[in-house]
């Protein structure tokens, strides 16, 4: 019994260790202060002027078609990826793979120097070296979700779907294309959080002329940041919740199926 | 006559609400090669699991030599399981998977080679030691599951469906392994299965359970011979099972029939079922049968065939090695002594499970 | 389709991986190893060797192993609760670690650097009880405090996957021969879930190694580890050459630990987070 309520007690720590900071930053999208410690009374000001704001504005927008397009880019490349991966023979694997695995454990602000590095060779910085270094980092994420489902594919399906005469197309989008799909579900939200998240290699390739959210944080954080930031933020974190929340209860109803694989 | 090793004492059991087991009495004698028949829901893996400690049972005792164990944690059991997907450790050496109980009761390292060699040797697989254990089949998986429960020289092996996951083949192989190792070890094996015929040919007493309750017990010969009602009848074997009605002693009423049988002390008047055996039915003229119908099907199987014949609205299975020609018409012909009458069942239960098989 | 044609799929991310992964770390290579006139040279990586760096790389060090192995002391107990808790739908365990994340990490970082603060709330809690308050802010500590914070779901998720995969007959079997709850936890929880630690230890570590935000935030400027160095060798000097110098050492300390971390773990495949 104690046992039991000394790790519930644990749990509750770790939690409110993980959410505190997100309580705090919600209870200042309200404050009617400007200062961060002291309560001025409820207010829906800065939620107000955050949609005034040209320069939030712009640089949600950003964040936002950012986040999407890299998503959406490395989903589809990443897909086929791993598509082509699982057809290779070992050696092939196992040089993709390790390749696949740089940006995901080399450090990020050596990926974004790098990065940077090669853009501003060819190119000049901006909105499009962004997108070109997120889909880069996102890709990794799309193949590791999607490599599993593909192995965990029951054998010979797909053969067995050619064989009662489908179209190689067909047999895809019949067989494998449903399996494989919450692999990619799970690919595409995880390329977007992560690029929602990130910081460091924006940081580096984006130049002068742009801002994300993030960056822009970053460049405010000597200024002192302005409350409609907060109110963005609890925004995004609420659309975020109730999204997840939805794709959760939706999974809920419909269980994954479980393969195991015996030998 | 051995002495009583373990007792289970008005066992009741359930999860989430649902009755697993309700007061199971059942005794095992040492020595004994015991095993728990029935279809899956049966109750039989919880009672193995009651036994080995993984579950505590709502109510009732269960006495090792006499002292009660109920609550004991299974690490201070004097038995060992044998589980049904063999739960070895990956992580671990064949020679390590082994040495695993060895080393926690403290044995001299002297002791525990020497237990690792005579294991792999009584599983017929010496010199496997350092093999790892995603290197074996599943066949020697379960040998090894074996090896690592006997070295610890439990009194009891408790095997949860062992041979499940094995082919054919395999599994008729490893049941004589097991009668081999049975009577080397000269210890009681609990069994768990669903297999009849696997039940049949090790047990030295078989325990039939359905919806929680144990339906009959007794040796293989009993429980084939005179099952004790038609479910387990049913469940052992096939067998053509009628509705019939008991008219006096020693007359049974079945089909628009009456025929001779050997059984009394049913009443007068009474339903019962009618149980004959496949084998027990002869095809003979039509003239010389208790009843005459044709022949709608014919199936060979190897040692014998399996024919169906329609008579009086029932269609009769009977194993008989003389080949009949499909489409003819023939009488059936049983003895009295092979007739077997058995009260209808009294729990709506054991009914609704003889409808599902 | 044949397995030939199937591979033709691969095409596109090879000629990424070519553009994109190869080619910026040739380009880095090509920095760090010559001069501003293109000549060959060793002593922008030598650059390691001023006091400067070196005492930011060894605090990097420090903090990165302080971190890492606080995130291990506090979630592999945490994992075994949400592992006792027998939860049906294991992706709402990672549910709970990964929505924080969508909402943006420095402003939750920022939020820290507001309860800590020396008139923080939590100096305000801490008088009210008539303790005494804390002044961690511009610390190392407060460092490590942010990285934990910030790094802690990368050590939990991977730790709580490799031990939901546990089978639970072979916690029975374990029990069975003997073993009490001590030894099963010793001898076959901790041997069996050690694929998601050293995942766990890779993915906390190389990233605290390497950060500058978290010490920017709550360093306050006084705690400069190693990526400060470099990031202020590209965004506040030109000192490209010598930025890329250091990135290489410090590439060279990611891969080491890596390769340290891989000749630990018998299994090869990892333990995805998601």
């Amino acid at each position: 019994m104690v046992k039991k309520s000394l790790s519930k007690i644990y749990m509750v720590l770790i939690f409110l260790f993980l959410y505190l900071p997100i309580a705090v930053l919600i209870v200042l999208s309200f404050n009617n202060s400007i200062s961060r410690v002291h309560w001025g009374g409820f207010t829906l000001d800065w939620y107000r002027e955050l949609f005034q704001s040209e320069t939030i504005m712009s640089a949600f927008y950003t964040t936002l078609s950012i986040t999407l397009i890299s998503a959406l880019v490395s989903t589809i490349i990443g897909t086929m990826a791993a598509i082509g991966i699982s057809a290779m023979r070992k050696k092939g694997k196992a040089i993709m793979l390790g390749a696949t695995n740089i940006p995901l454990l080399n450090a990020d602000i050596v990926t974004g120097i790098s990065l940077m590095l090669l853009f501003v060779r060819f190119t000049n910085l901006g909105m499009s070296t962004v997108l070109l270094a997120h889909i880069t980092f996102n890709i990794p994420y799309v193949i590791l979700n999607v490599m599993p489902k593909l192995n965990g594919l029951p054998q010979h399906t797909y053969e067995a779907a050619l064989d009662l005469g489908a179209t190689p197309a067909y047999a895809f989008y019949k067989i494998v294309w449903p399996d494989i799909l919450p692999g990619v579900f799970s690919g595409f939200l995880m390329a977007m959080t992560m690029s929602l998240d990130d910081f460091s290699i924006t940081y580096f390739t984006k130049g002068a002329g742009i801002n994300t959210l993030s960056t822009m944080i970053y460049t405010q954080l000597r200024k002192g940041i302005l409350p409609e930031m907060y109110a963005l933020s609890t925004i995004l974190f609420l659309i975020a919740l109730l999204l997840l929340l939805l794709i959760n209860y939706r999974s809920l109803e419909h269980p994954a199926r479980h393969r195991k694989e015996r030998k | 006559m051995a002495a009583n090793l373990i007792e289970l004492k008005n066992i009741s059991k359930s999860y989430d609400g649902t009755l697993i087991l309700d007061d199971l009495n059942l005794t095992i004698k040492e020595n004994e090669f015991l095993t728990l028949l029935g279809p899956s829901g049966c109750g039989k893996t919880t009672t193995l699991r009651l036994i080995g400690g993984f579950e505590t049972p709502d109510r009732g005792q269960i006495l090792f030599g006499g002292e009660d164990i109920s609550s004991l944690p299974p690490y201070e059991r004097k038995l060992n399981t044998v589980f049904q997907k063999y739960a070895l450790f990956t992580h671990m050496s064949i020679a390590e998977n082994i040495a695993f109980g060895l080393k926690i009761s403290k044995k001299s390292k002297a002791y525990i080679d020497d237990k690792i060699k005579y294991a792999l040797k009584l599983v017929n697989l010496d010199g496997y030691e350092h093999r790892s254990i995603d290197s074996l089949s599943g066949g020697q998986q379960q040998r090894i599951a074996i090896a690592r429960a006997i070295v610890n020289e439990p009194k009891v092996l408790l095997l949860d469906e062992p041979l499940g996951a094995l082919d054919l083949k395999l599994r008729q192989d490893m049941q004589y392994e097991l009668i081999r190792l049975k009577n080397e070890l000269g210890i009681t094996f609990i069994y768990v299965t669903h297999d009849q015929e696997e039940a049949l040919t090790m047990s030295d007493t078989i325990a039939v359970m359905n919806q929680g309750y144990i339906q009959q017990i007794g040796s293989p010969e009993d429980i084939y011979n005179e099952p004790c009602n038609a479910f387990v009848a049913d469940f052992i074997g096939e067998s053509n099972i009628i509705d019939g009605v008991m008219v006096h002693d020693k007359l049974v009423s079945f089909l628009c029939i009456e025929h001779e049988c050997v059984d009394t002390g049913f009443g007068n008047n009474q339903p019962v079922d009618v149980v004959i055996r496949p084998e027990d039915l002869e095809i003979v003229a039509p003239c010389d049968g208790f009843m005459e119908g044709d022949i709608t099907s014919v199936i060979f199987k190897g040692v014998h065939y399996e024919i169906e014949v329609l008579a009086h609205g029932y269609e009769w299975l009977i194993h008989t090695t003389q080949y009949f020609e499909q489409g003819s018409h023939v009488g059936l012909r049983v003895i009295p002594f092979n007739i077997q009458i058995m009260h209808k069942p009294e729990s709506s239960d054991e009914k609704a499970v003889v409808l599902d098989e | 389709m044949s397995k030939r044609k199937r591979r033709l799929f691969a095409g596109p991310y090879m000629v990424w991986i070519i553009g994109f992964t190869v080619l910026p770390i040739l380009m880095i290579l090509y920095y760090a190893f010559t001069n501003a006139d293109g000549s060959f040279t060793l002593s922008y990586l030598a650059g390691i060797g001023d006091p400067v760096h070196l005492k930011a790389l060894l605090l990097s060090l420090r903090l990165a192993v302080e971190c890492t192995v606080i995130c291990l002391i506090l979630s592999y107990p945490l994992a075994m609760i949400l592992h006792g808790l027998n939860i049906k739908k294991q992706s709402f365990v990672v549910f709970i670690f990964v929505l924080p994340m969508w909402m943006n990490f420095m402003l939750r970082i920022l939020a820290w650097q507001m309860l800590l603060a020396n008139n923080g709330i939590i100096n305000h809690l801490l008088n009210l009880l008539g303790l005494h308050s804390v002044r961690i802010l511009n610390t190392p500590t407060a460092v490590v405090f942010g990285m934990v914070y910030d790094f802690l779901p990368f050590m939990i998720l991977p730790i709580y996957n490799s031990m939901i995969r546990i089978r639970k007959d072979v916690i029975e079997a374990a029990k069975d021969l003997g073993a009490n709850d001590r030894i099963v936890f010793f001898k076959i929880i901790v041997p069996m879930t050690m694929s998601g630690v050293i995942s766990g230890i890779t993915m906390v570590f190389v990233p605290a190694l390497t950060s500058f935000v978290v010490s920017d935030l709550l360093g306050g400027g006084k705690v400069l580890l190693i990526g400060n160095v470099i990031e202020q060798s590209f965004m506040q000097g030109s000192e490209w050459n010598l930025g890329s110098g250091l990135s290489i050492v410090l590439m060279i300390f990611v891969i080491a630990s890596m390769a340290f971390m891989n000749s630990h773990s018998k299994e090869t495949e990892g333990t995805a987070v998601w």
